[in-house]
Order: structure tokens, then C-alpha cells, then sequence
């Protein structure tokens, strides 16, 4: 039989393209928060869609690691499940939904409510990776912005929300400061998981493929949501407890019971909702609904 | 009891099997080489904004989009990027390419004479139930093969045309926007890379706006060429020029208006298009989209979006645009909760306030009311 004339590397990526990923890693974590531009390349699924995660997770991954793919906090979101199975078919590697078991986390718009613990890598899917964006358009004046550390802009939008609603209108990508230098974008995770990445253990990788930009925040290093002395950043919290698990203090979804106005809130992170209900039944406990 | 959204898996499985049905049909499949021969245009455009000469790939990529144009060029973007690099051609000179087809819009009659061939142009476009079995032109007696330089050389002579390189060009490098990364501003070079990767529609109006007077450059076609060009390789280990190959590509030199400057004397100045196959509308959209990019070399007023090299380039790759459209399919239901809770948390504070004000208001009118009773009684 005829050699096949497509064949994929190991990882999809070539050796080339993984090495050009990692220069950018080493980079980004050699300067917490600053934006590498990397050559992002195309990966078989759609930009915008997790390509820049996609390629993170592909040049860091190897045999031994055990992968979790969440969207939305969940495991088994499409997309979660689409990314999941690309790395067993291009990787043949080991995936969990367990938050602990996992040796990288690749995620889009949530950070797992169990601690991350040293030695595990969360990787981020961004679809804008500057937080000045919305607040002027120009790359070329954004990156001046940034090397003059010049966030004015910024604090500009954040006193405008004050002064007009009484508080900071933004729910989701908070802007963060990331080692006292870098004005950073979280990606699209809720203001509510803000302070997990702050002194995380664990290493934290930000993959924009659309934008083709990288970076990174290492171990333990500072990372503070803006605010103002008078007005500091407060995350968004949630007065009820996830009526599946009980659990108190997570992230919840709100899902519609019927068209009546019927709600239920449940947590978003799929895993600790049901670790959380198996403790629970464990210790035979009532869960209050 | 609820139980959280689960069946992922499954859920993708069931569409892939559907997908699939979908793309089948009663009929016997279309083979790839039918499609490859009988859609060479839309072969063309897969294989230019897929930035892969590979008309067999291209067709296959089609079939297996549905003739989704930009998912066929997503997956062989995707297929491409894999590949390993051994380095690059040599320049391709289009002026020995031997036209299939060569018109100029400037000259009636010019060296190398003006070659209709395969065109939709002066076609009348009714519908056809059927489409006929083309029988081919016979071929004239051949007069022996005439030279057809390239329209801008023949300008060039007198120095009417800007010259193909700027004084003091040293031929760099040109960079390789699929494996470096992009920064602003670009090198002409990385532009028209860019560009020939584009998307085509998005070029055309874009090249459209540039006609009614949305960074204006007066442009005549210069030149449009189609055919067949030879791909040379040097290889390092030969240290001579292999041909490796030939491929078709459409040219096209638009030739454009310039008032001249203090320092320079009035010229024609030049937008250039070039993509793989047969593209003329996207080949005569590029250069004029050149064109206009080229607004601050020539010191004139950048007030369109043509102009814009941020604008222009960071959209015109439409793997990217249809991406990030579409990705909003995808679940957003974390912030959405986010802006549910602050939208409910605004109202509600909305509600007080005005609560508030509407009992200060009364307040305020019962006293006004005490006080006139006070008066009229005093009164």
C-alpha cells in the first residue's frame, strides 16, 4: 500500500512550530503579563475558538501528563469535549475531569473551584489579550501604552464606572496587575475567580492564537485586580449555595426551570459540584434545597 | 430533580454522524478530480486564501466542506502549517510568463498584443439548463512565439511609471507572516502577503470603496495576466536553480495617479496583485487595496479605511473573521451570569433610588402643604 500522503506530527504541531511556542512561554514567564507575539498557526478547529490554548497546551504537552479540558467550568461542554478528544487522537494522552488528577488544565472562562496545587499548569484560551482593546483600538498605541506603563486609560474607565453606576461594571475579564507592572487581561473568567490567580502554585499560560499573542504568569507571583484606594476591586459572589451539592462560595449557573420564571442555581464547575455531592452523601447529609 | 447539562460527547458524535449524512446524498459522490476540473475558479480562491498551490488538496478539501468555501480553506491552512519548511523559491518572473490570457486597459495595441482567452468577461450571463460540450477554438497558424514585457517596463522607460524597487533597495528578506509574527507597521512585502491571503470579498469592497472616492488613487489596469509560471528552488547542497514545478497564477498591475511632491517630479505610481490560479477579481482587488496602503510612502491624506493598515490587515484574513463570528455559538453562560447578576444589581439600585426621591419628593410637598395650611390659618 501507497505511503498516506497526509500524515500528522505527534502533538499535530511539527517539532519547529512547538519549539517557536515555547521560546514565546519562556518568555512571557521571564516577563510576567507582558504580551509575546508569537506566529500562531492555524489548528484544526475555528479561531476564536480555543486555537491559542490549542497550541499552548500542544507544545507543552507530552505522554506523561493527564489533561482536563473545561469550558464554562464544565467537562463536558462541547467544546471541552471537541478540545479533549483532539489531544487523545493527535497525543494519545491520559485526560481526567478531576481538577487534582490533572497536570494541565486548559480552560475558556473559568478557573476549577479546587485549589491548583504546584507542579500543575492552567492554560488560558483568550480571544482578546489586551485589556486596553475596548479602550483604544490601535495595537501599535497599545503596546506604547504598555511600555510607558501608561494605564491611565484604564483607571480613566474604572473612576467613569464609579462615577456613573456606584461601583466597577465589569463582571468578567477584570483587568489585573500582574507582578506591579503589566495591566493584564485574565481572559473572560468571571471578577469572581480574580483572586485565584493571585500567589497561585500553580503556572498560569495565556494563548491567544486569533491575536497571535502569548503570555504567562509564574508560580506565586502578585496579581491584583485594579481598584482604587476608596474603591477597591470586589469580586462578584453569589448569596446562594448550589442547590445540586450545597456548596457555598463557588461560581453558579443559573438555569431556567420552566417559563414561568422558575430558576435553579447549580455550580458551574461540573467536578467540584459532584465531588462536593458525593462527600456530602458520604457523610450522609442532607443537602438543602 | 435537575441534573446539570450533561451528553457532550454524545451530542458531537450524533452531529458528525449528521453532518456526514447531510454531505452524501442519493447521488453517486462527486469525485475530487471533477471537482478539481470543472470549479477551477473556486479552486483557485481555496487554494490562494488557503495559501496552498495544490489544486488535487483543494478539491478534496472542498468536498469535504460541503463547499463551505472558508471551512475548505481552514483545513488546508491547517494542513499546510504542518508541513516542514526546506526554504523558498526563487522570485517568480511574471513577465515570462507565457499569458493564457494578457489584457491592458491603457493601450489599445501594445508589444505582445492584448490575449482575450478564457474569460467570463463579454460572456452574456443567461442561465442554462444544460451546459454544452465546448468545443475548442481551432488553433491559428502560429506566428512565432512574440515577447510580451511587462506594461510597467514599457513605462518605466521614460521614467513615467515608479521604478520596481526604490532607490537603494538591497533585496532583504521578506518576511514570512505564516511563521513570524505579525507587527506594525509592515514592510510592503508582509502586506501583500497578507493580502494575497485575504479574503476576497472583503478585499473587493474594499478596493470598491477606493473607485467612489474613499482613498481615491485613480487607478487604470495597467495589466492583467493569466498563466502558467515555472517555480524554481535553490537548493543550498546545488547552489543552482532546480524548476521544481509550474503553477498557474493571476498578475495584475494596476497603474495609478501621482501629482509628484517638492522633491519629486509627477509619476505613475503602482498597486500589485498576484494570487494563485485564476483570480482576476481578487488579483485587480489586492492591488488596488495595495495601493491605497501605500497613502503615507506617498504622503498623502489617510482619512479611509483602505488606507489603514491595522484595519485592513488584521481583517482581511477571513479564517480568523469567520472564527471569531461563530465562536459566539459557543457557550458564554459565565459571563452572561456575570452581567445578569450586575444588570439585576443595577435595576435594583436603580429602584432604590428612585424610591428615595420619590419619597423625599412627597416629603417635600407634604411640609409645602403643612406650611401653606400654616399661612392660610395665620392668614
Amino acid at each position: 500500500m501507497a505511503e498516506p500522503r497526509i500524515v500528522y506530527n505527534e502533538g499535530y504541531l511539527d517539532e519547529q512550530t512547538k519549539r517557536v511556542v515555547r521560546r514565546a512561554l519562556l518568555k512571557g514567564v521571564a516577563v510576567p503579563g507582558f504580551q509575546v507575539p508569537f506566529a500562531s498557526r492555524e489548528v484544526p478547529m475555528p479561531r476564536g475558538w480555543g486555537t491559542g490554548g490549542v497550541q499552548v497546551t500542544a507544545a507543552v504537552i507530552g505522554p506523561e501528563d493527564t489533561l482536563k479540558v473545561i469550558d464554562q467550568g464544565a467537562d463536558d461542554t462541547t467544546n471541552a469535549v471537541s478540545i479533549r478528544q483532539f489531544f487523545e487522537k493527535v497525543v494519545n494522552v491520559h485526560t481526567t475531569t478531576h481538577t487534582e488528577a490533572a497536570t494541565i488544565i486548559q480552560t475558556r472562562h473559568r478557573i476549577p473551584e479546587t485549589p491548583l496545587a504546584e507542579g500543575q499548569i492552567m492554560v488560558y484560551q483568550v480571544p482578546i489579550p489586551e485589556p486596553l482593546r475596548f479602550l483604544e483600538p490601535r495595537e501599535t498605541e497599545t503596546r506604547r501604552l504598555h511600555a510607558l506603563e501608561e494605564y491611565g486609560l484604564m483607571y480613566v474607565k474604572l473612576y467613569e464606572d464609579i462615577a456613573r453606576y456606584g461601583h466597577f461594571v465589569t463582571t468578567y475579564d477584570y483587568p489585573v496587575m500582574v507582578n506591579g507592572r503589566y495591566v493584564t487581561a485574565p481572559s473572560p473568567i468571571p471578577s469572581f475567580d480574580n483572586p485565584k490567580m493571585h500567589q497561585s502554585p500553580a503556572l498560569q499560560l495565556f494563548g491567544a492564537g486569533r491575536e497571535k499573542r502569548i503570555y504567562a504568569i509564574p508560580p506565586y507571583t502578585d496579581v491584583e485586580s485594579l481598584g482604587f484606594e476608596d474603591y477597591p476591586f470586589e469580586p462578584q459572589r453569589f448569596e446562594q449555595p448550589c442547590q445540586i451539592c450545597g456548596a457555598e462560595d463557588v461560581y453558579l449557573d443559573e438555569v431556567v426551570m420552566d417559563d414561568a420564571g422558575a430558576v435553579m442555581y447549580v455550580c458551574s464547575d461540573t467536578d467540584y459540584c459532584q465531588k462536593t455531592a458525593e462527600a456530602a452523601a458520604a457523610a450522609g447529609q442532607e443537602i438543602p434545597v | 430533580m435537575y441534573v446539570a447539562v450533561k451528553g457532550g460527547e454524545k451530542a458531537i458524535a450524533n452531529a458528525h454522524a449528521l453532518l456526514a449524512q447531510r454531505g452524501s446524498g442519493k447521488d453517486a459522490r462527486i469525485g475530487w478530480r471533477q471537482v478539481r476540473d470543472q470549479m477551477g475558479v473556486l479552486i483557485s480562491r481555496v487554494m490562494a486564501e488557503g495559501s496552498l498551490y495544490d489544486p488535487d488538496l483543494a478539491a478534496k478539501a472542498l468536498l469535504q466542506a460541503q463547499g463551505d468555501v472558508l471551512e475548505a480553506v481552514t483545513l488546508l491552512r491547517s494542513y499546510r502549517t504542518t508541513l516542514p519548511r526546506f526554504g523558498t523559491t526563487t522570485p517568480l518572473d511574471t513577465s515570462a510568463l507565457p499569458a493564457e490570457r494578457r489584457i491592458s486597459a491603457t493601450f489599445k495595441d501594445l508589444p505582445g498584443g492584448q490575449q482575450l482567452g478564457a474569460t467570463f468577461d463579454y460572456t452574456h450571463r443567461l442561465l442554462a439548463d444544460d451546459l454544452p460540450t465546448p468545443q475548442p477554438p481551432a488553433a491559428e497558424a502560429t506566428e512565432e512565439e512574440v515577447a510580451m514585457p511587462r506594461i510597467t517596463d514599457l513605462l518605466g522607460v521614460d521614467a513615467l511609471i515608479e521604478p520596481d524597487r526604490p532607490e537603494g533597495w538591497s533585496d532583504p528578506e521578506p518576511a514570512d507572516l505564516t511563521r513570524e509574527p505579525t507587527v506594525y507597521p509592515m514592510s510592503r512585502a508582509e502586506r501583500l502577503q497578507a493580502l494575497a491571503r485575504g479574503d476576497e470579498g472583503f478585499l473587493l469592497s474594499l478596493g470598491y470603496s477606493t473607485q467612489r472616492g474613499f482613498g481615491r488613487t485613480h487607478p487604470f489596469a495597467g495589466e492583467v495576466r493569466v498563466g502558467e509560471v515555472e517555480v524554481s528552488f535553490e537548493a543550498p547542497e546545488l547552489g543552482f536553480e532546480v524548476p521544481i514545478g509550474r503553477m498557474e497564477v493571476t498578475d495584475c498591475q494596476m497603474i495609478n495617479q501621482f501629482v509628484g511632491s517638492a522633491e519629486q517630479p509627477p509619476q505613475f505610481t503602482r498597486g500589485y496583485g498576484l494570487v494563485f490560479g485564476r483570480g482576476e477579481r481578487k488579483a485587480m482587488s489586492m492591488s488596488l487595496v495595495d495601493r491605497a496602503l501605500r497613502a503615507e510612502e506617498f504622503g498623502e491624506r489617510q482619512v479611509s479605511p483602505a488606507q489603514d493598515e491595522e484595519f485592513v490587515l488584521s481583517h482581511a484574513d477571513n479564517v480568523q473573521a469567520t472564527g471569531f463570528v461563530e465562536h459566539l455559538k459557543l457557550p458564554h453562560y459565565v459571563d452572561f451570569q456575570g452581567e445578569l447578576v450586575l444588570l439585576r444589581q443595577l435595576r435594583r439600585e436603580f429602584e432604590e433610588r428612585r424610591e428615595l426621591e420619590e419619597r423625599q419628593e412627597s416629603e417635600q410637598r407634604r411640609q409645602a402643604e403643612q406650611q401653606d395650611k400654616k399661612e392660610t390659618a395665620h392668614g
